[in-house]
Order: structure tokens, then sequence, then C-alpha cells
């Protein structure tokens, strides 16, 4: 069953004579459980593609549909909580006047959700923190575990989809991991269905079973992991993409082993 | 012994960082802010004369120990006296107790005026802010034209078209006080606008109502919190200008301006008449300055 289905989705900024078309024209089908990779260079459109499936961009043209419904520029509350964005920086994506415990109680207050400590409660050993963390401040935790706030705040309306925008990009590389992983494990408890932005082929190797890598605003390839993992991809400039990763990947193992003697 | 204990465990818990419930959380903060307070001697003096005045507004008819309105020309203009203490006025009148009786209608007026500009200079400020396009344009230019008034001339020409008495004054008063207040929630909420906070909670379903209430006013909070406080003098200042010039309270209330006022005929003669509301207003006004800086430096998040 698919969950997402986008077609002929195009998305532009401005109005009039100063519109700018930045995604043109591209279709894709995300399966109910499958991970879905967004990869391309810095400004190609990737956020503004996860913006118009969360609703934050209103302007687009074609059809989506998302759980079998067809959804138009308005959304309902029902259809807002169906998906929900996880932000890339987890320093600006939390109030920093409210505490945790409030940053995880809004949406359930917006949305008329009962039991509603049980569920900050639930969310909170989901994703791994400690309960008496709702009492703190976003400035009395490290990146790491602000990014889980805003993961628990995106699970915490129970949402099919998690539209994940570089969700690793802004931790440090030990931290990484520990997100990716606990992604990977809330995808197969809650049968969630991602989409994810990376930069960093590595991670998308490691999480999405399908890649679409984008070229100024458009798929140029929809590769498999498989073909990413065997290196069998066939757009040249998917080449070029993974050529420039698997360089990084290796310098920076390099330039890791070298430092690690000390 | 025993109660420095206590004292220092009671510290210790409001300093502590591992919460176990949400009021901890709240006293902590607010500790935090009276540890800063403290550590800032103008703020704190600041703060310690407003308190005073509160204490005394609250209890003016137990300190004032002359009835302020009860006139005696057998005793009109006398020095300052162990009976009198800042002498009497010109029916005969205990300036001390008007003086005290005065903090009572100063510190009305400045509640009062703060009460009413606050919340309407955020709503007209942060909803320009927050939805943009012609509601931004049109709230704006409204404030522009208050604006472009001098202050005091606005007041002047309102309370001189509504009529004298203290509930125009402060009419009066709060119209030219809420143009600057909104700027400011203006430019707040549009550096808050497009943050991912911001965003994450539209895209839970939020309302502009409560965007607007529960995050944009946590953030604004501080700084208009700090530009009222500061601006409490200049509500004092103007609300004695307008008692001075006949406008404010009427006779016999006791009101510094009008006191500073009536004094002036006996300027030579009586200094003690003009002299006092005026090292009164000076004092006040001076000490919601202080504090309103000590409340910048403790409050505003880009500071800390
Ligand atoms: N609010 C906006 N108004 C106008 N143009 C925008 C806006 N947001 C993004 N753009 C433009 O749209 C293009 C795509 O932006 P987008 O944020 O989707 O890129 P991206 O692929 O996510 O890049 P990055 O990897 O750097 O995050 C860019 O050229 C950007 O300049
Ligand atoms: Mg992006």
């Amino acid at each position: 069953m698919s969950m997402i289905k986008a077609h002929h989705l195009a998305v532009s900024y401005g109005h009039g004579e100063a519109a700018l078309k930045v995604v043109k024209d591209v279709s894709f089908e995300v399966q109910k459980g499958e991970t879905f990779g967004l990869v391309g260079e810095s400004g190609c459109g990737k956020s503004t593609i996860l913006g118009a499936l969360a609703g934050r961009n209103k302007q687009w043209t074609g059809t989506l549909e998302i759980d079998g419904e067809e959804i138009g520029q308005k959304r309902t509350r029902s259809q807002l909580a169906k998906q929900q964005l996880v932000f890339q920086d987890p320093f600006g994506s939390i109030h920093p006047r409210h505490t945790i415990g409030r940053t995880l109680l809004e949406p359930l207050e917006i949305h008329g959700k009962d039991r509603r400590q049980e569920r900050i409660e639930k969310v909170l050993t989901d994703v791994g923190l400690p309960l008496n963390f709702r009492y703190r401040y976003p400035h009395q935790l490290s990146g790491g575990q602000r990014q889980r706030v805003a993961i628990a705040r995106a699970l915490i309306l129970e949402p099919k989809i998690l539209l994940l925008d570089e969700p690793t990009s802004a931790l440090d590389v030990s931290i990484q991991a520990e997100i990716l992983n606990l992604l990977k494990d809330l995808r197969e408890r809650e049968q969630l269905t991602y989409i994810l932005v990376s930069h960093d082929l590595a991670v998308v190797a490691h999480l999405c079973d399908r890649v679409a890598i984008m070229q100024s605003g458009g798929f140029v390839e929809v590769a498999t992991r498989q073909q990413l993992l065997e290196n069998t991809v066939e757009h040249p400039y998917t080449r070029i993409l993974m050529d420039g990763s698997r360089g990084y990947v290796s310098e920076r193992r390099k330039s890791d082993s070298a430092a690690l003697p000390a | 012994m025993a109660k420095s204990g206590t004292f220092s465990n009671l510290h210790d818990w409001l300093i502590s960082e591992e919460f176990t419930s949400a009021r901890q959380a709240r006293l902590h903060s607010i500790y935090l802010a009276w540890l800063s307070l403290l550590a800032n001697p103008l703020a704190f003096a600041g703060f310690a004369v407003v308190f005073l005045l509160v204490v005394v507004a609250a209890l003016a008819p137990v300190i004032a120990f002359h009835d302020p309105f009860t006139q005696d020309f057998a005793i009109a203009l006398q020095a300052p006296s162990s009976v009198h203490w800042f002498g009497t006025d010109e029916f005969g009148r205990d300036v001390f107790s008007r003086l005290i009786y005065g903090a009572r209608t100063t510190l009305y007026i400045t509640i009062l005026v703060t009460v009413i500009v606050a919340p309407i200079g955020f709503v007209i400020g942060a909803t320009a802010g927050y939805l943009g396009g012609w509601v931004d344009v049109v709230l704006m230019r409204i404030t522009d034209i208050f604006l472009s008034f001098p202050s005091l001339v606005l007041a002047l020409a309102f309370s001189a078209a509504l009529g004298p008495g203290i509930e125009n004054a402060v009419i009066a008063i709060a119209l030219t006080v809420w143009p600057p207040i909104a700027r400011l929630a203006r430019a707040e909420t549009l550096t808050f606008r497009h943050a991912d906070f911001v965003i994450a909670a539209e895209l839970q379903g939020a309302g502009t109502g409560r965007i607007l209430l529960r995050h944009i006013v946590p953030l604004c909070a501080p700084s208009i919190i700090v530009r009222l406080t500061l601006n409490m003098s200049s509500i004092i200042l103007t609300a004695a200008g307008l008692g001075f010039l006949g406008l404010g309270a009427q006779p016999p209330m006791a009101e510094w301006g009008a006191m500073a006022a009536s004094g002036r005929q006996y300027l030579l003669d009586a200094w003690w008449l003009t002299t006092v509301p005026g090292i009164a207003i000076l004092t006040v006004s001076l000490a919601f300055n202080l504090l309103g800086d000590g409340l910048r430096d403790i409050m505003d998040p880009r500071n800390g």
C-alpha cells in the first residue's frame, strides 16, 4: 500500500513576476514502512519538497495523496497530524522558553487528545529520554537530547510519516549514529514511513530503501540501496555525487585514525 | 545553625537543575532572577524605591498621621517642623501626608496606564508582525500617526478634549504610550516569525491566537516588560505635567504634579511646597529607570 503519492508535483516561491519555480514536476510513490531518501546538492529543492508534503509550502501544483487521501492546499488538523517534520537544527526547532513537557503538551492540546501526561511519558521513553526531562528547558539539554525531543514532539501525535530534513547533520559524529539507530528502531516499532533528506550518502545507504537523486529541482534518478552499495547507479550525476561522498568518507576515516593514537 | 541549614538546603533545591516538578522549575528561574537583581546594586536600589512606593501607597492611612484634606488656615504655609515634617501648604494641609497620599495617585495612574497599554500594544504589534501583508500596513500606519506627535502634546490635547480628571488623564496618557510598545512587539515578532519552532507549531495545527499567546508572548515579554518599566517614569512625568497644568487630578485630590503647581505661587516664601513633590517625582521616575535597566540585563534572552 502506498503511503505517499506525488504526481507531477511542482513547488514555487513568490508571487507574480517574482515567482520562482524551485521544484519542477517530480513524481514518486513511497510505500508504507519504506524509507525514501532525497539527496542532491545544496539548493536543489529537497527541503522544499518536504515543506510541500508537510503543509508548510502551500504554492504547489500537481496531485498529492497521503495515506490514500487526496490532499489540497488547505489541510485539516487530522491531515496535518498524518505527517510531521523533524528539523535540521535542534537548537532552533524547540521553543526556548517552554519546558520540554510544555513543548510536548502543546500538540496534544491543539488536537484535544486525552491521557496527556501518559502520552508524554510514553513518547519520552520511546525516544530514550528520562521522564524528569519534561521539567527542563531546552538550554539545559545537549544537541542530541534536543533532537530526541524534536523527534518526540513529531511522534506524539502518532503520525504515519516522518519527514526528516537532515536530522543528524547538526550533531556530533558520535551522536549521529545514536539518532540514526533511534530512527531505525522507531520505524520498526511504530511502522513509520520516512522521507529522509541528507547530504551524507553513508547515512542514506544506512537507512533508505530507495533514493531520489535531485539536481536543480528535478529527479535525475531513483536508485535502490542495492545499487548504491554495489555502485551500479546509472546516471553520471549520481556517480559524481557518490565519488565526492566516498572521497570525503575515506578522507575522514584517515584523519580520524591519524588523530586516534594520541 | 539549624536555621542557616534550612536556608542553604532551600538554596540548593532552588539552584539545582535536577527538577522533579514543574513548580520547582518555575521557582528556579524566579530565584535566579532574584539573585541577579541582588548582584546589581543600582537595579536593586531602583527595586527598593519602587517597593517602598508600593508599601507607602498601600499603607497611606497608617503612615500619614495628618488628614491630607483637612484645611486649617491658622497653620497655613508653615515651614517643616517636628509636627509637620514637610511643612504645610497654603490651606494648612500637611505636605507629608499629601505626599504619602499622592503616592497612591501616582501608582494608580502608572499601573492603570500599563495595564491598558501592554495588551493593546502587544496585540496590535504582534498581529501586524505575524500576519504581515495589508494587516501589517494598516496597523503600522495607524501607529505611525500616533507616534508622529510629541507625547506630551498629544496627552495634553486628549485630556483637554476629554476634560480634566484622573480617568481622562489615564486614557490620554495610554493613547500616547501604546505606539512604541506596538512597534517593539512587531519587531520582536518578526524575529521569531519564521523560527523553526513556530513553523513546527503551525504544522501541528496551531491557530494564530495560540501562536501569538503561547509562543510569541513568552519571547516578547522580557523586552516589553523592560520597556514598560522604563516607560513608567515618563508616565509619571506626563501625569505630573498634566496635574501641573490642571488637567490631571483635580483638587482636593493629592497629586504630586498638582502639588508642585500650586506651590509655585509661594516659591520664594515656601520652597518646600514645590521642592518636596519635585524630589518625589524625580526619585520615583529615576527608580523606575534603574529598575528597567536592571531588568533588561536580567530578563533579556540575548544576555544569556
Ligand atoms: N522562502 C523562500 N523564498 C524564495 N526562495 C526560496 C525560499 N526558500 C528556498 N528558496 C530557494 O529554493 C531553492 C531550494 O531551496 P531548498 O531549501 O529546498 O534547498 P535544499 O535542497 O534543501 O538545500 P540545502 O541542502 O542547502 O538545505 C533554493 O535555490 C533557495 O534559494
Ligand atoms: Mg534544506
